[in-house]
């Protein structure tokens, strides 16, 4: 989508992402999605008088490694106390990085070679979790509210991007870049549907080259196509208003997947109201070269270097297959991959059998299994169907696949009984053979289908097509 | 340092949720600028050359292991709050924040 001739938006990202830690940020708490509420709570978290925090030695290693990820300065930090007034944290503050943050200054460079610039990306601590119960089910009209706080306390990374967005397809692209990053870095599962990565956007509009115009927070995008759409709207919104004379006023509005909308949430606090100050409980956090150096050891390729590897083994590659290298690298299965295809695997095979039957998670499939079965279907041993229920067996309970094969009675179907059953299906069904050899080629699927019934799937279905044409003649 | 102003404290008091009356509000004010007049003591001072230090201890880096610590019985805690259901602690209505 474009905006109307003369304007541009101007967008930045603000990712808050939760730590793959065992615990809590400041206590020793599980950090775990899905609990009971209320069930991975203690004095620290609940915010109970007397109770202090300590600071989760791989909360900050983790921070590290995503900084070090976005090519980040690593530097001498404190933590603040930002103070307001919600009961999903009941210190009635929660405790962030303010003017030193763990790490300033980097960039992603995103898959069509454009760079983001990130102004720092620093440690907080997430909030509880609140339900508003009567009204709609949102704040505005509510009754009253319950709060669960088994993710107070939660260590949380925010990613603070420059506005050097212009375009809804780059935010997304940007967004899902960052994603596999922290999959990559172990930083993050990425899971934007759970809420372990959550995206605001800074959206604003100007005419071509003038200053920039006055910003609105778009929150509560839960996934990377609400995202898009919620920035395409906004600034459409923006580029209306003022065109028919009006301003944009500094905002929170919030995104309503349903109605395709966005909406006022709050007028923007003031940061003076929240009223910052140093957290007096922790010290300063100021890693020194060594640990920072063991940080960027730990690191291993990031995933447009894995892209790439992946890449110069499949050689030529269409606009979609970018796409399913991308899947299977953010799946990490990357390395199942390379493996099936230096074993004699078509690249293209192993590509999308990897990214439609295995991903999101390989389970307990191997690397052997994963060829095998695919240079099993390649000799034509198994048919395309027979190998995704070979490899869904793979996944989920591990084997041999020459077994599993055996065992499901998946046997090759010579080439003489497949024309017997082809031949049978003609026979039976003499209007359609017609309407086929008059060129209705539609009619080829329903073929293929009542063939791959009489053979319950053994049948490999380009053989079918071949065969179908071969008597066509 | 400029005097603090009714309205300051009106306005911290309304971030802070509470309803003062004009006679709090008055009262707070005196008292609340005679403690910012204290932190003044300090701004007087000579602090030329004084390297400015983020904690009175010189300790960084004080951090514990990523490990699980017994957690606390829900029925004890949500015992302890005013109000509970359904396993979560219940508020009352939340002010809207668009006032």
């Amino acid at each position: 989508m474009t905006l109307s001739e003369g304007w541009e938006m101007v967008v930045g990202l603000e990712v808050h992402t939760e730590l793959k830690t065992r615990t809590k940020m400041f206590c020793g708490c599980p950090n775990e999605f899905g609990a009971p509420p209320n069930t991975h709570v203690c004095p620290v978290c609940l915010g109970l008088p007397g109770s202090l925090p300590v600071l989760n030695e791989r909360a900050v290693e983790l921070a590290m490694a995503i900084g070090l990820a976005l090519h980040c300065t690593i530097a001498p930090s404190t933590f603040h106390r930002k103070n307001y007034f919600y009961p999903d944290m009941p210190k009635d503050f929660q405790i962030s990085q303010y003017d030193r943050p763990i790490n300033a200054n980097g960039y992603l460079d995103l898959i069509d070679h454009s760079r983001v610039r990130i102004e720092r990306a620093h440690l907080e601590e997430d909030t509880g979790k609140s339900t508003h119960l009567g009204g709609s089910g949102r704040l505005h009209g509510a009754d009253h509210s319950l709060v669960d706080y088994n993710r107070s306390g939660v260590p949380l990374v925010e990613i603070v991007s420059a506005p050097d967005i212009r375009s809804s397809a780059q935010a997304r692209d940007y967004a899902s870049e960052l994603r596999a990053i922290l999959i990559a870095t172990g930083a993050s599962d990425g899971r934007m549907e759970e809420g372990s990565m959550r995206v605001d956007a800074n959206v604003s509009v100007r005419r071509a080259d003038a200053p920039f115009g006055t910003r609105c927070e778009i929150k509560n995008l839960n996934s990377l196509r609400s995202l898009q759409r919620a920035i395409d709207y906004e600034a459409a919104r923006q580029v209306a208003l003022l065109e028919s004379g009006g301003v944009v006023r500094q905002e929170t509005r919030h995104w309503d997947e349903a109605r395709g909308v966005t909406a006022t949430m709050r007028v923007k606090e003031e940061a003076d109201d929240y009223r910052y100050f140093r957290e007096p409980d922790l010290v300063d956090l100021a890693p020194d070269a060594a640990w920072v150096e063991r940080v960027r050891s730990g690191l291993g390729p990031l995933p447009a270097e894995r892209r790439a590897a992946l890449l110069t083994l499949v050689g030529e590659v269409s606009e979609a297959q970018l796409d399913v290298v991308a899947t299977v690298v953010d799946a990490g299965l990357d390395a199942i991959v390379r493996g099936a295809i230096e074993r004699g695997v078509d690249p293209s095979l192993a590509l999308s059998r990897a990214a439609n039957e295995l991903a999101p998670d390989q389970g307990s499939i191997t690397r052997e299994g994963f060829a095998e079965t695919l240079l099993m279907e390649q000799r034509g041993d198994l048919s395309a169907t027979q190998s995704k229920a070979v490899l869904a067996t793979l996944v989920d309970t591990g084997g041999d696949p020459h077994a599993i094969a055996a065992d499901r009675g998946f046997e090759r179907l010579s080439s003489d009984s497949l024309e017997g059953v082809v031949g049978d299906i003609i026979d039976q069904h003499p209007d359609e053979w017609g309407r086929y050899r008059e060129g209705d080629d539609k009619l080829a699927q329903f073929f293929v289908g009542l063939v791959m019934k009489a053979t319950r799937g053994q049948a490999d279905g380009k053989a079918v097509i071949a065969a179908l044409s071969a008597r066509r003649g | 340092m400029s005097a603090l102003r009714r309205e300051d404290v009106a306005h911290v008091a309304l971030l802070a949720r509470l309803t003062l009356s004009d006679e709090e509000l008055d009262l707070f004010t005196g008292q609340l600028a005679q403690v910012l007049e204290h932190a003044s003591d300090v701004a007087a001072l000579d602090l030329e050359g004084v390297e400015a230090t983020a904690h009175p201890f010189g300790l960084v880096n004080v951090v514990r292991r990523d490990e699980p610590q017994p957690t606390l019985d829900r029925d004890e805690i949500l015992a302890m709050a005013p109000d509970a259901e359904d396993g979560r602690f219940a508020v009352p209505r939340i002010l809207g924040e668009d006032q």
